[in-house]
């Protein structure tokens, strides 16, 4: 029996996955994640189709993209849970490494990280203050339990079992035990896909609060909203890509229209006749209306409504908004972020 | 730093809690294997052999047969018609039927007819009038209808005016340690470390993964040893109250002592829980559902039940299987416990019924870490 405690001891070396370190002396101190052309295939299927990013220190950096589009695997290889098929990845100055090599080059990584997977489901029948003490358990410096479910609202469920919490409550519990090993690097996949607006606004002021002590964020999602509050650089990833990069306002610019009108009529008018308006830089389906992205409404929305009286049609419906980062995924690919 | 728990208490302590917020687990673990104990040990407890049920086809002469076989403490007779007693006997409710010859006993002066007669033989008429035999109906392949045939020709026989040639004096023997719960109570204890072993590594290991949880530990600075060997602690924290309420009900309720040394009946037990829970590791060491990992250890728990001696012994399999029978773990792990329990062995005795369960052990564990999938 003592042998095979022993060789439970030597079962690290059985069973990394990727790990270690060596210092990249090419890493720019202020460069926290740098990855290039990253490869992923599951069998046929390409999720990641040669990538690249750097993500900044101090900064939050998104990955924006449809479901799909390879945004989690991408951050499952920065986290180092999945092993590119090609590519070189740094985090924090150091590279992952796979193989036989033991956990403990790794271990020091993930002394540095905090995460959060999209579908961990914790252990039901802790509460949530066991389930923090566990996970701070095993980070050598961190953050005090109670002090971290202070902070994300959680006081008040602190001995509630898990399986008990409501789906916002799991999330920020999940969002706790990444803080609780207090950091300087996180990654947040999907932090509040399925969660009501008040969750997603305290999510989103934790992530602020963290930026603000020094710490560096990477986060996918599929909100363009979230990416604009939270993100002070995005990346638009497609097809395993990335398609544009750049802050929220810069990608908004790079649509020559700060608005967009969206309109129906009966009967319809054709698309050509909508691209030689005045001011109207690109046209779009969107359901059953029309989307004109236009430079300006003041000169976009008269000749607009002269189109549709020249041509005896009826509107049916008419509604403006300033451009956004979903416009600019719908100028880029001709899709909408989401389906829904 | 001094708020830092140990990674290794923490995971230990949050496998245990999983567990006994689990009351299902709890029942399975202590309160299942003493139900079987009881239900087992009532339905086998010392008592009068029970009487074997036989019939007595109605007719001239029955109701006298009837009184003779009566007297004998081994049968319970019934009389009945013809085709009842046939339907019952197909049936296996008595486990033999007589159908009364035309010379009843006692009655006839004379030499008595022979028994058991070839059926369906009658004699000549006339003489055989007086003579016809009585006749046995039975099956001679089972135990109890060879036992009945023999009693009830003693009883017609001797109520017919036989008498013993020689005497014969009958002592009883009923000594502790002979008894069937003797042999059950190690039985289920082997039973018990091996399903607690295997059923709380195998499934919690197997939700884990499932439920991403695996992935997530593995994302955070935890050594994966830690994981691993918190699963084996969390279980071997059941083995003393598992092993104390088996060994004392078994004590308490049935008079089972435990003859040899408590000592060593702890180490056996602490190897046996350890192998099955490298077993359950190698059971759950690539598995992703809890679905698939019920199969797959009640594929590995099922032939054991049956083959080990947990209920009977396993030297009643045919000799061929039995190099086979003894090399698996349980049976060696049962053995071991008998061994200590009922015949009071000292460790040298169970050392190489030992060694078999710790290489099961040992080897269930090298190749389930080489073969763990984290994710």
């Amino acid at each position: 029996m003592t042998e095979s405690l022993k060789s439970l001891e030597s079962l690290e070396s059985l069973l990394e996955t990727p790990k270690q370190t060596t210092p990249v002396p090419a890493a720019a101190p202020e460069v926290a994640v740098r990855c290039r052309g990253l490869v992923k295939r599951y069998g046929e299927v390409v999720a990641v189709d040669g990538l690249d990013l750097e993500v900044r220190r101090g900064e939050c950096f998104g990955l924006l993209g449809p479901n799909g589009a390879g945004k989690t695997t991408t951050l499952e290889i920065l986290e180092g849970l999945t092993v590119p098929d090609a590519g070189e990845v740094e985090v924090l100055g150091s590279a992952w490494r796979k193989g036989s090599k033991g956990s403990k080059g790794n271990h020091e990584l993930r002394q540095r990280l905090g995460l959060a997977l999209q579908e961990t489901q914790l252990t039901a029948k802790l509460t949530v203050l066991e389930t923090l003490r566990l996970f701070r358990s095993f980070y050598q410096r961190g953050r005090r339990p109670e002090e971290v479910m202070r902070r994300l609202a959680l006081d008040e469920k602190r001995d509630a079992p898990v399986g008990k919490l409501s789906g916002g409550q799991k999330q920020r519990l999940a969002v706790a035990c990444a803080l609780v090993g207090d950091p300087e690097l996180l990654f947040l996949d999907e932090p509040t896909t399925g969660l009501d607006p008040q969750s997603r606004l305290q999510l989103w002021e934790q992530v602020s609060e963290f930026r603000e002590g020094g710490g560096t964020v990477a986060l996918t999602t599929h909100y363009m909203e979230e990416a604009e509050r939270l993100c002070d650089r995005v990346a638009i990833v497609d097809h395993g890509r990335v398609i544009a990069l750049g802050t929220p306002a810069e990608l908004i610019a790079s649509l020559h229209a700060a608005d967009v009108v969206e309109f129906a009529s009966e009967p319809e008018l054709p698309r050509e006749s909508l691209l030689r308006l005045e001011g109207v830089q690109e046209v779009h389906r969107h359901g059953a209306n029309w989307s004109l992205a236009v430079g300006s409404l003041i000169a976009g929305v008269p000749a607009l409504l002269a189109a549709v009286e020249r041509s005896e049609a009826r509107l049916v419906h008419l509604s403006t908004h300033r451009a956004t980062l979903e416009d600019v995924f719908v100028a880029l690919t001709g899709r909408a972020l989401r389906e829904d | 730093m001094s708020d830092r728990p140990s990674p290794l208490w923490q995971l230990t302590l949050s496998r245990y809690r999983e567990f006994v917020r689990e009351p299902e687990a709890l029942f399975w673990v202590f309160a299942f294997p003493l139900l079987l104990a009881v239900a087992l040990g009532l339905a086998f407890r010392d008592k009068a052999p029970d009487r074997i049920p036989i019939g007595l086809v109605a007719g001239a002469g029955a109701d006298r047969a009837a009184a003779a076989l009566a007297r004998s403490p081994v049968l319970l007779v019934r009389t009945m018609s013809p085709g009842e007693a046939r339907e019952a006997l197909r049936t296996g409710k008595i486990s033999l039927l007589i159908e009364p010859g035309a010379a009843a006993p006692a009655v006839v002066p004379g030499p008595p007819a022979p028994a058991a007669a070839p059926a369906g033989a009658p004699a000549a008429a006339g003489v055989a009038e007086v003579r016809r035999p009585w006749t046995f109906h039975f099956d001679q392949t089972r135990p109890d209808s060879r036992i009945a045939r023999l009693e009830s020709e003693d009883a017609l026989q001797r109520a017919a005016g036989r008498t013993d040639a020689v005497a014969i004096r009958s002592e009883l023997v009923t000594e502790k340690g002979s008894r069937y719960i003797d042999f059950l109570i190690p039985g289920l204890l082997g039973l018990n470390l091996m399903g607690t072993g295997i059923w709380s590594l195998a499934f919690g290991v197997t939700t884990a993964r499932q439920k991403q949880l695996l992935k997530r530990l593995v994302a955070t600075p935890m050594r994966r040893s830690h994981y691993l060997l918190a699963q084996v602690l969390g279980r071997l924290v059941f083995l003393l109250p598992e092993i104390a309420v088996l060994v004392g009900v078994g004590w308490l309720a049935f008079g089972v002592a435990v003859r040899g040394s408590l000592w060593l009946l702890l180490v056996i037990s602490l190897v046996g829980a350890m192998t099955f829970c490298g077993m359950g590791l190698l059971i759950a060491s690539r598995t992703r559902t809890v679905e698939g990992v019920s199969g797959l250890a009640n594929l590995v728990m099922l032939p054991m039940w049956l083959l080990s001696g947990v209920f009977f012994s396993s030297e009643r399999f045919p000799d061929r299987v039995q190099p086979l029978i003894r090399a698996l773990p349980l049976t060696a792990l049962n053995d071991a416990l008998r061994g200590v329990i009922t015949e009071g062995r000292a460790p040298a005795a169970v050392a190489a019924n030992l060694a078999i369960v710790a290489a099961w052990g040992l080897a269930s564990f090298l190749v389930a870490l080489r073969i763990f999938r984290w994710r």
